[in-house]
């Protein structure tokens, strides 16, 4: 600790550090646009943090946040008294308090831990009971009778469940869009299609990127599927190993979504928590993930015979799907690790958190583990001469898109211009929303996300010319 | 009070709209979501088009064009940009304009929304995502409404009528489609528009078909089940054509899973009684032709329900959809003493046998039947005599 304190003093006392260099280093620079990253950024701007976020992708979620459920998990299934759990908690909590300001959609489906077999009814008192170790309260079991009277359309071979009231659906991408967008508007900076290639401490962080120097007092790895890569770069060795698994999932048409409110779960299994049927906030009805481990980190491919497996998985349990359209078809890749948990580092002497492994209960951690980053930072805020100041009093609040289906939309105010896109009710208003402001969309998957253009059964047979027009040179 | 709503502007609500104003019917209204009439032969911009229903040979612009003339000479009310975004019990539509979210009611109403090919993922296409994977109506939309060339060595997948149609517009535009492949073991269009690929020197592949699409940002192969590999800059998924029934799906109409269409009587009369619907919404896909003549003729049964001369629906006969058929149009028959009209019967692989009606053991029809998927097979109802008390009728092809 002494030597560490040393080697920052000295690098503060050499001529180099002008004024102009103080001003232009970063407090923290964020390493990583996902949903994690972008949570981080906000939260260390609000606490006064000059940041800067680095994504080396066109745009943001373009990695693991880019596929998952969409789900805002209680963590009553979490591991006891981990700091996945407490992420959990404190990032949903978080959510529900920012939401409304931040213009994030909620819907409050409850979730219902459905078995199937008879060994699966075994396992449902072990999982209330853990539920309420857990701090989840309201978690309890339901008979089958119960379940169907609620949800009349499963399949009565469902033998029971775990009905946990407060699990939720909401926007993956608008959510975590809103942190950084916020962060932005409130004085941090964003570069996209910046990779970082290296950089070492001393004192402050010298980082070396595809788009120039960066210094910084402060590095937080958010780098998701690179992460113990970034780490390697940075300390010379990594903590952590990322197993890419690939998740498959089939969107069905929105006729679905009329069969089915709640989100049903499977009793979870040793590999994965297994095949989740649920509906979106979006208004359709999605099943997956699949659990497949593999090399490579960038390709997420589907294959038919998982998606037909999917499917036919999603009808037994839900026969009204018989025949329904299938309208999409994704894979995303969770950066699992060699361990089950969350692989959070901080190394004081450097400067340096990683909130690695941050598999598939990220997008409700995000929040808690911006909050956790910042308290590690925070007890080590005396290393650095030039302390952040005071938190900002009154933050700016920007609005997330709102493409939430029971909420009103963008088409049915006035002057949006024209429907774009049919199948999702897509304005030429939103999608030149999309296109403006601190954060435009740089390619074709970020205006989707920021606006759903396309992400309807036809999948641009009707709107793949007009949108095609409208983007002209604008993406990177 | 507008007496008949049509939703869509294409061959088959403009044919109504045109029948319903020549009959006498004063308040015509289409609403169509795009900014013109025309439909989907907007972009297709090749010959023919329009033989029958205007005595020339025209493009599919040209022909849109025509139509959209016709509906403003003949009176008819035109709302294009309007969207239809829900249907209600009895005639009630919620549209929405650039300005406008309202309400309104009509005496009947006409779907008339046609159809779409079925794009990537409802085909469980696998592989990675990459841009340009694209239906033959993208392409073409893109081609002709927006001069935007999307790749230039595609594969093709399918052999039907549009995607010869598909290679006559790659051809005029620069695009050198590497290879056409079709799943089956012989090209679905008919002889001679087969020979197209052939003098357009695209190899054409039977029993090839895709199993996965490899790419980054753009495409760059494809692998095929038999683990060959094609190299190329973009997919172009042709036909497979599907309703654009949504409106109907997501509303209370009942739906026939066979057609993907809703539900109609020989009349095109939906389970809702004001509900009519005509043209490609009903099945997946015919001519612009054949949507002209079905939406004139389903609008001279409008014209007889509005002046009460319909039989009217209820106590129908069930069409039911036997072995070796794909779908049977129309689902269900009034019972009345003459039937008149035709059922559209399509099947979803090559086959040959005894195409059959019968209710119960009583044969009502019986023929021999060679047909190929994608080709019209059509029973002439006046063929047909429903006997007394009979609830349901089933027309199968018997080996």
């Amino acid at each position: 600790m002494g030597a560490a304190q040393g080697s920052c003093e000295a690098a503060w006392l050499t001529p180099s550090f002008s004024r102009w260099t103080l001003r232009g280093m970063f407090d923290v620079v964020v390493v990583g646009g996902g949903v994690v990253g972008c949570a981080v950024a906000r939260r260390f701007t609000l606490q006064g943090a000059r940041v800067l976020l680095l994504e080396k992708a066109a745009d943001i979620l373009s990695g693991a946040s880019k596929g998952n459920s969409a789900i805002l998990h209680t963590g009553f299934d979490a591991p006891a008294d981990s700091l996945e759990l407490a992420c959990i908690q404190a990032g949903h909590a978080e959510y529900l308090a920012i939401r409304e300001q931040l213009g994030l959609p909620l819907r409050a489906s409850g979730a219902i831990v459905a078995a199937w077999s008879a060994e699966q009814a075994q396992a449902l008192p072990r999982i209330v009971a853990a539920a309420h170790a857990n701090g989840v309260a309201d978690a309890r079991e339901i008979t089958s009778a119960e379940i169907l009277h609620r949800e009349p359309g499963l399949s009565p071979a469902v033998l029971g469940g775990v009905l946990v009231p407060g699990e939720a659906l909401i926007d993956p991408w608008s959510a975590p869009l809103a942190y950084l967008l916020q962060a932005l508007e409130n004085g941090a900076e964003v570069r996209r299609q910046t990779e970082l290639y290296s950089g070492t401490f001393s004192g402050i962080w010298n980082l070396q990127t595809s788009t120039g120097a960066v210094q910084a007092k402060t590095l937080i790895n958010c780098a998701g599927l690179y992460g113990d890569v970034v780490e390697e770069r940075l300390l010379g060795a990594t903590h952590f190993t990322i197993r890419p698994r690939k998740g498959q999932f089939v969107v069905f048409d929105k006729a679905a979504a009329k069969h089915l409110g709640t989100i049903l779960l499977p009793v979870p299994e040793a590999h994965t928590k297994g095949i989740v049927l649920t509906p979106t906030i979006f208004g359709n009805l999605l099943v997956g993930p699949t659990a497949e481990d593999q090399e490579d980190r960038a390709r997420a491919a589907t294959d038919e015979g998982s998606l037909r497996m999917l499917v036919a998985r999603a009808e037994a349990m839900l026969p009204a799907l018989r025949g329904m359209p299938v309208t999409a078809a994704y894979a995303g890749i969770r950066p699992a690790t060699e361990e089950k948990h969350y692989r959070v580092r901080h190394e004081p002497a450097q400067n340096y958190i990683a909130l690695g492994g941050i598999r598939s209960t990220g997008l409700t951690a995000a929040l808690g583990l911006a909050a956790h980053a910042w308290a590690l930072h925070n007890g080590t805020q005396s290393l650095i001469r030039a302390p952040i100041p005071a938190p900002i009093a009154f933050p700016i609040w920007p609005q997330a898109p709102r493409l939430a289906e029971h909420d009103t939309r963008d088409w049915q105010a006035p002057d949006h211009g024209e429907i774009i896109c049919h199948c999702e009710m897509v304005t030429r208003r939103e999608i030149e929303a999309a296109l403006a402001g601190p954060l435009p969309a740089r390619d074709a998957g970020g205006l989707k996300r920021r606006t759903r253009a396309g992400m309807g059964r036809c999948q641009g047979f009707y709107c793949h010319a007009s949108l095609a027009a409208l983007t002209a040179g604008r993406f990177a | 009070m507008i007496d008949v709503a049509i939703i869509g502007g294409g061959p088959a609500g403009v044919a109504a709209a045109l029948a319903l104003r020549a009959r006498g019917i004063a308040r015509v209204a289409i609403f169509e979501r795009e900014a013109s009439l025309g439909g989907v032969p907007r972009h297709c911009g090749h010959p023919p088009f329009g033989m029958r229903e205007f005595g020339a040979v025209l493009t599919g612009p040209a022909y849109a064009r025509r139509l959209a003339a016709a509906a403003r000479a003949a009176g008819v009310e035109i709302y294009c940009g309007h969207s239809v975004v829900g249907l209600l019990p009895g005639g009630g539509l919620d549209v929405v304009t650039q300005q406008n979210h309202f309400a309104l009611r009509a005496l009947r109403v006409l779907l008339a929304t046609g159809a779409r090919e079925a794009p990537r993922a409802a085909r469980l296409l696998g592989g990675d995502r990459p841009q340009g994977v694209l239906n033959t109506g993208a392409l073409q939309a893109a081609l002709y409404l927006q001069n935007m060339v999307p790749f230039r060595r595609p594969v093709v997948v399918g052999s039907e009528l549009v995607s010869l149609s598909a290679l006559a517009t790659c051809r005029r535009h620069g695009i050198s489609p590497v290879a056409m492949l079709e799943p089956g073991r012989r090209p679905v269009a008919r002889w001679p528009l087969t020979l197209l690929p052939r003098l357009l020197r695209v190899p054409l592949h039977l029993r090839a078909d895709i199993a996965e699409i490899r790419g980054g940002a753009t495409v760059e192969s494809v692998l095929l089940h038999d683990g060959r590999a094609i190299q190329c800059d973009g997919v172009l998924l042709t036909g497979r054509f599907v309703p654009e029934a949504s409106l109907a799906r997501m509303g209370h109409l009942a739906m026939d899973a066979g057609t993907g269409g809703p539900a109609v009587d020989q009349y095109g009369r939906c389970s809702d009684g004001a509900y009519f619907a005509a043209g490609n919404m009903l099945r997946g896909i015919e001519t612009a032709g054949w949507s002209f003549r079905e939406g004139a003729a389903i609008a001279q049964y409008i014209t007889d329900d509005l002046c009460g001369g319909l039989p009217h629906g209820g106590e129908a006969v069930a069409v039911l959809c036997g072995a070796g058929l794909k779908y049977a149009l129309p689902q269900r028959l009034a019972r009345v003493t003459r039937l008149r009209g035709v059922l559209q019967l399509r099947v979803s692989a090559a086959v040959r046998g005894q195409l059959c009606v019968r209710a119960g053991e009583a044969v009502l029809y019986r023929r021999h039947l060679t047909a190929l998927p994608e080709r019209r097979i059509l029973i002439e109802l006046e063929n047909i005599r429903l006997p007394p008390g009979v609830a349901q009728i089933t027309v199968e092809i018997l080996a």
